[in-house]
């Protein structure tokens, strides 16, 4: 009941702004949405302590039939277990913070009803994916978080740059929700049935069916795999799909920090997690999953270190993130994968909304090359985004630490191929993440003042509604590894997951990973604070070298600034071969064929009336001898051609 | 007992005899009562026809039967609401005089005849009655030039028909040596045994009648007599007269010459498409309503014949169904039409019904629904006529005769909606003065038969049915 709860007071919350809203006014309608979600989240995190500490049993919240056709029988139902009710309880606290923070930030909003409204729809959709029973309802939710992205990336509709993020994030994501909706077709065909029990129950059956394809026969499962992960990558912004989730900063701060960092863009990871017991017999498509995150990862730490845009940056590192998620889930290390993005949703979660403190002290600025000079004025943001980073970067004891050190050491612990390419590209990664997290740092907050004086005069720190939540999440970004880690990832993870993640019985990723030799742990510490120190020296000790730097090796860092140039290459062989058919079959298919041919057959039938009627003379005897030869024609056809 | 299976027709007389003579001898002006009388007599006929029994009279001239009940009715039918559209309008224009509902009667009186003839000489006497009647309503108006030339031209060319059709009669009879519908049945039991003589006279006979029912090539006077009869007149001739000559038709071909059936189906095709094409064609450049609506009954006829046709039980049935909302919705047509009436001036213009949804809101909407159905839009009862035709040809394999009919009434939905277009697009013209409530009785009774057709379409299908069936015995 209270899960249900939590699931639904968000839709409640976020139907009352949207219809009354304008009646109502901004006020209430954010009152309504945030009671909405404190009610929820203090559900959500009840039904999972619950859950995990009161011994509750796991079922199923079984809230009607949707679909009834033949053999398709689709329920709505609320899947309650380990895995749903970690999301949902995450989920429902960080979409809180994030309510109460845009309260204040988006307090000089003309439509206000409006946002908090898709906030809360948002998070109402993310809890149906999350809490899904079966994969028509994930996939509802999916397709609903994916609509109050666009709506919110789009949000300042008078901005041309919005509307045209907010399309290219959803025509991005069409791609891949074609994977996956291919992806369940197939599951459909090969079991029978899409609700999650019937599929793992039956997955042991189906393991050597085979499905045939461009001629040869592949197993089934490894092509079902491989299409539900085209669908995690369109969501997850894997590489290849990733291009729409740097411009989808495009939004308010808040939705970057709750759609795009913590809670949407992870939804491919937990497709994973959730589709473990499948997966699981799927080594290849596994494969494939853990080097697309790992070459994600790496490919995604470079750009962001040389990103100018302070949002860029985030977002390219939260790209980078959900790399490492896939590479834990590439190595059947769901566990991992799943604790990663737990921590990850706090400490990116805080990182944005510290970024969005930062743009509003800096008067809307988002260029950190004409910030620095501002920490003394904005101490606490700076506090909460140093701790921000300090989690993101790994340093012991922060988050981070706990759940990245888990991902590599899993890597390693893989002893496979594509396991040890995870493992190298993750640790390279880490350097670079540490990296540009200072660089950002450093840009933003230290050095000699680089904006105008009057920007300077007005910096200054954000009311207590967006600072209370940076403050909760910076605890969450503390101590959310050191109190999860042993539970998630010890000894006894069975007892947490129940039967929510299962796991091959040849799989023993979890156990070699406590045999790792010790320099593997050290490695990402290491390499991490290298990054770190090198960030230093850098920009604190010569904040004339990057320009130095960036001049001797020009192509490299074009390279990187212009982000592997996707979008060039995208527009190229993509966009506009398909504009320009598109125009062709505008002007020459429609307007001039389809238009045509009924415009020409028109005016056709309009002269030929004309003849027509001037047969009507009004003259009795034409009329008389029209008759007669009417007579004499039909006896001639009568005699001549029917006898 | 030869009285009995006759009994409607004869009270419809003698009642028509009365009202004549009431007519005569009242003090004043008697135009009001006679009409209300003449429609007591419909009723009270139409109640007769329902409880009609199945038989053959007067040495086979007379038959009484499923068919001829159906027919009956619907052509009462039509008369009934002709009576009553024509009251306000023959007040206003001066002609309000008693002998306009008798000689509706009358005419009605012939056209039961033809339901039931039995005989290709009951079957002329029935054509001219019916005939001789329509042209003196033609020429009602008779200080109106329009209108006497209207009359003069429908008489002349009449005139003509009716000597085409008692040829073709004279010619069987001299060919196949009876008159008689069943004798002629039992004489022509092959196409190949027919002499030429009797083919060549079912072509005069064919010709006579689609006179009647302005089918192509023998529609020239249409247009014309439409526009210049008056509008009461006019929307009587088209409706009851086009279901007596049609159900004539269908008796015809279908009973004594079924046998003939491939010789004359060629022939039916051949009208049907010319009748369909130039319908279509035709009505596009007009301006004025009445002629608008002349071209339009030209193709309705055109799809009728569509299901004649098709020669089987299925295509009459189509045929019966069409006529009756072919009926309704041309009676509401001109109902509206009626309407149409500017400080006391009737006009009949197209462009004169601009922007009446502003005006009169249910008024534009009964005749959109109208304009809608004659297109053949679903759900209106116009859609289930085409409907049944088609399927009929369809079944019979006759698929360029389908084709050729969807295409006709795509091309016919332009100058339908059109007039939808101007009522609700245009610019308002000046309001039309206020609707008598008869007027709106007879658009708001065709409105919504029309829209509620497919509601009760069964029992009139069943109906249908069983009637086509007594024709195919």
């Amino acid at each position: 009941m209270l899960y249900a709860l939590a699931v639904f007071a968000p839709l409640v919350g976020s139907l009352i702004a949207l219809l009354f809203g304008r009646q109502i006014g901004d006020r209430a309608a954010q009152t309504v949405t945030i009671a909405g979600m404190v009610l929820a989240s203090i559900c959500g995190v009840s039904s999972f302590v619950d859950l995990i500490y009161s011994g509750v049993p796991a079922g199923v919240i079984s809230l009607g039939t949707w679909v009834e056709a033949g053999s398709f029988h689709v329920e709505w139902a609320l899947r309650y277990d380990a895995l749903s009710a970690v999301m949902v309880a995450m989920v429902t606290c960080v979409a809180t913070l994030i309510h109460i923070y845009s309260a204040g930030y988006m307090a000089h909003d003309n439509t206000i009803w409006k946002f908090f409204s898709y906030l809360s729809l948002f998070t109402f959709a993310m809890l149906m994916l999350v809490t899904a029973d079966n994969l028509l309802q994930l996939f509802f939710g999916w397709e609903g978080v994916g609509l109050a992205s666009y709506l919110l990336i789009g949000y300042y509709y008078d901005r041309p740059s919005a509307g045209a993020a907010a399309m290219k994030a959803f025509i991005v994501n069409r791609v891949g929700d074609l994977g996956f909706a291919l992806g369940i077709a197939l599951l459909f065909m090969v079991f029978g049935t899409i609700s999650f029990d019937g599929i793992f129950a039956a997955v042991s059956q189906h393991q050597n069916d085979s499905y045939h394809l461009f001629g040869t026969d592949f197993r089934a499962l490894e092509v079902i795999g491989v299409l539900l992960f085209i669908g995690a990558m369109g969501k997850s912004a894997q590489l290849g799909l990733h291009v729409w989730l740097p411009d989808a900063m495009e939004g308010p701060t808040p939705v970057s920090a709750l759609i795009h960092a913590a809670t949407m863009v992870t939804a491919g990871v937990f497709l994973m997690a959730r589709m473990s017991p499948l997966m699981e017999y799927a080594p290849y498509a596994l494969g494939f999953v853990c080097f697309m995150g790992a070459s994600t990862a790496l490919f995604a730490a470079t750009i962001g270190c040389v990103q100018n845009d302070i949002k860029r940056v985030i977002a390219y590192s939260t790209c980078s993130q959900l790399g490492y998620m896939f590479i834990a889930a590439g190595v059947g290390a769901y566990q991992a994968s799943v604790f990663h993005l737990l921590t990850h949703a706090f400490f990116k979660a805080l990182l944005f909304l510290s970024a969005g403190s930062v743009i509003h002290a800096m008067s809307e600025e988002q260029d950190i090359r004409k910030m620095g000079g501002i920490w003394k004025k904005i101490p606490l943001t700076y506090t909460v985004m140093f701790i921000g980073s300090l989690a993101l970067g790994g340093v012991y004891p922060f988050a981070g630490y706990y759940s990245k050190d888990a991902i590599l050491e899993a890597a390693y612990a893989a002893h496979t191929g594509v396991g040890a390419y995870g493992f190298w590209c993750g640790l390279i990664a880490a350097g670079l993440t540490a990296f540009y997290s200072w660089r950002l740092l450093i840009l933003t907050f230290h050095g000699a003042p680089r904006a105008d004086q009057h920007t300077m005069d007005h910096v200054h720190e954000s009311p207590w509604v967006m600072t209370v939540p940076l403050i909760l999440l910076a605890v969450g970004a503390v101590l959310a590894g050191v109190m999860f880690h042993e539970q998630l990832l010890g000894e006894h993870w069975e007892h947490f997951w129940g039967e929510s993640i299962k796991l091959n019985p040849a799989n023993k990723v979890l156990e070699h990973m406590e045999h790792v030799p010790g320099w593997v742990r050290l490695a990402p510490s290491v390499i991490g604070l290298a990054g770190i120190a090198l960030a230093y020296i850098i920009y604190m000790g010569m904040p004339a070298l990057p320009a130095r730097v960036a001049a001797a090796f020009g192509p490299l860092y074009r390279f990187l600034l212009n982000k592997w140039y996707f979008d060039e290459l995208y527009n190229a062989i993509i966009v506009r071969p398909l504009f320009c058919l598109a125009r062709g079959l505008w002007q020459v298919g429609d307007a001039t064929i389809i238009d045509g041919v009924p415009n020409s057959v028109a005016s056709l039938t309009g002269a030929s009336s004309g003849q027509v009627v001037k047969l009507q003379t009004g003259s009795i005897a034409n009329y008389a001898f029209a008759m007669l030869i009417g007579v004499v024609a039909l006896v001639s056809i009568f005699l001549i051609f029917l006898r | 007992m030869n009285w009995i299976s006759a009994l409607p027709e004869l009270v419809l007389a003698c009642a028509g005899m009365a009202i004549l003579v009431f007519g005569v001898l009242a003090p004043k002006n008697a135009f009001r009562l006679a009409s209300m009388f003449t429609i007591a007599a419909f009723l009270i006929t139409a109640m007769l026809v329902m409880g009609g029994t199945t038989s053959l009279g007067y040495s086979g001239l007379f038959s009484s039967d499923a068919f001829s009940q159906f027919v009956k009715l619907l052509i009462l039918a039509a008369a009934t609401l002709g009576v009553i559209v024509s009251l306000d309008y023959s007040e206003h224009e001066n002609m309000q005089r008693f002998e306009f509902p008798v000689l509706i009667l009358l005419s009605t009186v012939g056209m039961m005849l033809m339901a039931s003839a039995a005989n290709l000489m009951s079957l002329y006497l029935g054509v001219e009655l019916m005939s001789l009647s329509i042209y003196v309503l033609a020429a009602f108006a008779r200080d109106n030039l329009r209108s006497a030339e209207a009359g003069l031209k429908y008489f002349v060319l009449g005139a003509l028909a009716s000597g085409l059709l008692l040829y073709g009669i004279s010619l069987v009879y001299g060919f196949s040596g009876s008159m008689n519908f069943a004798d002629l049945s039992a004489e022509l039991t092959s196409a190949s045994q027919a002499s030429t003589g009797v083919t060549i006279g079912v072509v005069f006979i064919v010709a006579g009648l689609a006179f009647k029912v302005s089918a192509v090539p023998f529609h020239m006077w249409t247009p014309d007599v439409y526009e210049g009869a008056p509008t009461p007149v006019t929307a009587f001739m088209g409706t009851a007269p086009k279901v007596a000559a049609m159900a004539l038709l269908v008796r015809l071909l279908s009973g004594p010459f079924a046998h003939l059936l491939a010789q004359w189906q060629q022939l039916i095709v051949l009208v049907a498409i010319a009748s369909m094409l130039l319908g279509s064609l035709a009505a596009i450049g007009q301006k004025n309503i009445k002629r608008l609506m002349a071209y339009s009954s030209i193709g309705h006829m055109g799809y009728a014949l569509v299901g004649l046709a098709a020669g089987t039980p299925l295509g009459v049935k189509g045929v019966l169904i069409y006529l009756v909302t072919y009926v309704f919705m041309n009676v509401g047509t001109f109902a509206c039409i009626l309407a149409m009436r500017r400080r006391g001036r009737a006009v009949e213009g197209i462009a004169d019904l601009a922007g009446l949804a502003k005006t009169d809101l249910g008024m534009a909407l009964w005749l959109a629904i109208f304009m809608f159905s004659m297109a053949g839009i679903p759900p209106f009862s116009g859609f289930w006529g085409k409907l049944f035709i088609f399927q009929a040809a369809v079944t019979q394999g006759m698929w360029v005769l389908a084709v050729i009919g969807v295409l006709t009434s795509v091309i016919g939905a332009y100058y339908y909606i059109r007039i939808i277009k101007v009522m609700f697009f245009d610019d308002a013209a000046e309001a039309f003065d206020a609707r008598p409530a008869s007027l709106s009785f007879v658009a708001v009774a065709g409105g919504l038969f029309t829209t509620g057709f497919f509601l009760f379409a069964a029992p009139v299908e069943a109906a249908a049915l069983a009637a086509a069936k007594v024709i195919f015995g």
